[in-house]
């Protein structure tokens, strides 16, 4: 083996390619005509802007135009929205075809420096400083110096206080809901009570406890937590253990509409299947096996409200939920 | 005799004498025509349950048994009401095409007068929901917009759509949209509850409520396109698909653009 041969060949700095020159550098017709269409991209810009301007003025709000495949649009909005899009892409994109063909493309390399000040200039700043501080006499007035540093530090502080709308802790909130043994079960919505004659097989009611006393107004906060759906199943139908069976009513049978998984209204009941189906991450429910989750994401069935009727043959609760209703949180007994 | 002839002579006699006998004609005639009206009325009906029952026989019991008494494919029939037998023959979702998990909307099959035959003799078999007749379905007079919205928004959207374009349910089922569906039918599909969907008691939505939810879902149908192009109705599915395709796609194209160098 010779020597040369073991020799490494160093690769050497390509350098920067050759410039490569444009057309409208090279050519000042080409440079004439792209001067022009930047011109042309601004003027459409110009028009867009005086669209938005006709189309706030002089087109009624309730003028529809037909617009192929689209059907019929708002004019108005139509054109206002047109318009704006018009004004601010032709800006940019005049801008882009102006600095693509006319401006300068001439690879520069920019040096890098070092990031530390010159020594004069850091030894004036020091200067300068002192010369401040003496000027203010902060080391004469001590007062002054004190008070500030207060004023300045309490200040600071003060965004620890937002601390505070991390709380408070809810309590017993999502533990209970509104409904107590006894409450009955109103429509929803118009808040009648409902017998249980009045339900068909295979029928559905959405309902909320119904409200004792003046205040007539629901909290969103409220129907958020209490509502719940009924449904009619021939007695036949359930596959319940005693105790559940004994929550329900001829048939009839309550569930929370909170979905145990993300609390999202579940209230897709399917009749011939008996299942029910939250839409937001698809946990479907058998309701005959008292909301078992038979698929998706869902890890609890859902509560389920034990039902009887009144004297007056009106639905009632048997008693409050026996669980917390909605999604998991921390401190939730399993 | 002679107080017979005095009393024919009597001034009281001729009036008397013709109010008798117009009563007579009258009673007679009234009796005559009521005993002809009924009979006839029970030999129509006998004759459209026939009717009826022929129709079914040829084209729907060989799913739901000779006697509607269902099989393993079908449900039973009794007690489902003429409502039900509207709805279903009514919007061609029977006779079912194959044996999907749906039962979707398509030609009619039969006239209205078969439709109507087949209804009276499932309705002879056990009482349900009768069909609503125009008098009830006076939704533009009954109804109100805004209760409806409302109603439909708890009752029918987490289904149907927030504005009425149907969704998917599980398994390949769907609930359909509820766009261009005449009164009668949307009614008699609350009424029924056909398929997936359950029975909306009268006494938990009432009748007037029921007119309330049709006549928003008529007002929803001619609803101008406020918001710009609707994209379908269906909220963000569309939205976000032609924001990922178009929108960014847009995107991509201005910056191959930018970063293209000028020849």
């Amino acid at each position: 083996m010779s020597n040369e041969s073991k020799e490494i060949e160093l690769i050497k700095d390509p350098g920067l390619p050759a410039h490569q020159h444009r057309r409208t550098d090279v050519d000042e017709k080409y440079a004439k005509i792209a001067e022009r269409q930047v011109a042309i991209l601004f003027m459409l810009s110009v028009a867009g802007t005086l669209l938005l301007i006709y189309s706030y003025i002089f087109i009624d709000t309730d003028t529809f135009i037909f617009i192929p495949i689209f059907g019929d649009q708002n004019a108005h909005q139509l054109f206002l929205g047109l318009g704006m899009a018009m004004a601010l892409f032709f800006i940019g994109a005049g801008a882009i075809h102006w600095a693509k063909q006319l401006m300068s493309d001439e690879e520069v390399i920019a040096q890098r420096h070092e990031f530390r000040s010159d020594e004069v200039d850091r030894a004036e700043f020091v200067k300068t400083v002192k010369e401040g501080a003496a000027v203010a006499g902060l080391g004469r007035r001590p007062l002054i110096k004190r008070t500030l540093g207060l004023a300045l530090g309490l200040s600071g502080l003060t965004p620890l206080l937002l601390l505070r709308d991390l709380g408070p802790l809810p309590g017993n909130e999502q533990k209970e809901t509104s409904w107590k043994a006894g409450t009955r079960l109103v429509t929803d919505p118009g808040d009648r009570p409902i017998k249980a004659s009045d339900l068909e097989v295979g029928a559905v009611a959405q309902t909320l406890p119904e409200i004792i006393g003046e205040d007539k107004h629901r909290k969103l906060s409220d129907i958020a937590k209490d509502a719940v759906l009924l449904i009619r199943l021939r007695p036949e139908d359930f596959n319940l253990d005693d105790e559940r069976l004994s929550w329900t009513h001829e048939g009839i049978i309550a569930f929370s509409k909170i979905c145990s998984h993300m609390g999202c209204a579940v209230a897709l009941y399917e009749q011939q299947t008996k299942h029910l189906l939250c839409p937001c991450h698809q946990s479907t429910f058998d309701v005959t096996r008292a909301a078992k989750v038979i698929f998706g994401p869902a890890a609890r069935p859902l509560p389920q409200l034990a039902v009887t009727v009144d004297s007056e043959g009106y639905l009632i609760a048997q008693a409050p939920f026996n669980e917390p209703v909605g999604p998991s949180f921390w401190g939730r007994s399993a | 005799m002679k107080r017979l002839s005095r009393l024919r002579r009597h001034r009281a006699a001729g009036p008397l004498l013709l109010i008798f006998g117009l009563l007579t004609i009258g009673t007679t005639f009234q009796v005559a025509s009521a005993v002809t009206n009924t009979t006839t009325a029970n030999a129509d009906r006998s004759a459209l349950i026939e009717e009826g029952k022929q129709l079914f026989l040829k084209g729907c019991s060989s799913c739901h048994g000779l006697n509607a008494e269902g099989g393993v494919v079908a449900p039973s029939l009794i007690g489902v009401g003429a409502a039900s037998v509207d709805f279903q023959v009514g919007t061609g979702r029977m006779p079912m095409a194959d044996m999907s998990q749906q039962a979707v909307r398509k030609n009619v099959v039969y006239t209205p007068e078969e439709i109507h035959a087949m209804a009276v003799y499932v309705a002879s078999l056990a009482p349900g929901p009768e069909v609503p007749g125009d008098e009830l379905l006076n939704y533009e007079r009954d109804g109100s917009i805004a209760e409806g919205g409302e109603l439909f928004r708890t009752n029918c959207a987490m289904c149907h759509n927030f504005a009425g374009q149907g969704g998917a349910l599980t398994q390949g089922k769907w609930a359909p949209s509820v766009m261009g569906v005449t009164p009668k039918h949307i009614y008699e599909a609350m009424i029924t509850g056909p398929q997936s969907m359950p029975v909306f008691s009268d006494k938990t939505l009432t009748p007037e409520e029921k007119l309330s939810v049709i006549k928003w879902i008529k007002h929803a149908e001619t609803e101008p396109q406020l918001g710009g192009v609707a994209l379908g109705r269906v909220g963000p599915v569309t939205e976000g698909l032609l924001v990922w395709t178009l929108g960014i796609g847009m995107l991509i194209g201005v910056a191959v653009w930018l970063a293209m160098k000028a020849r």
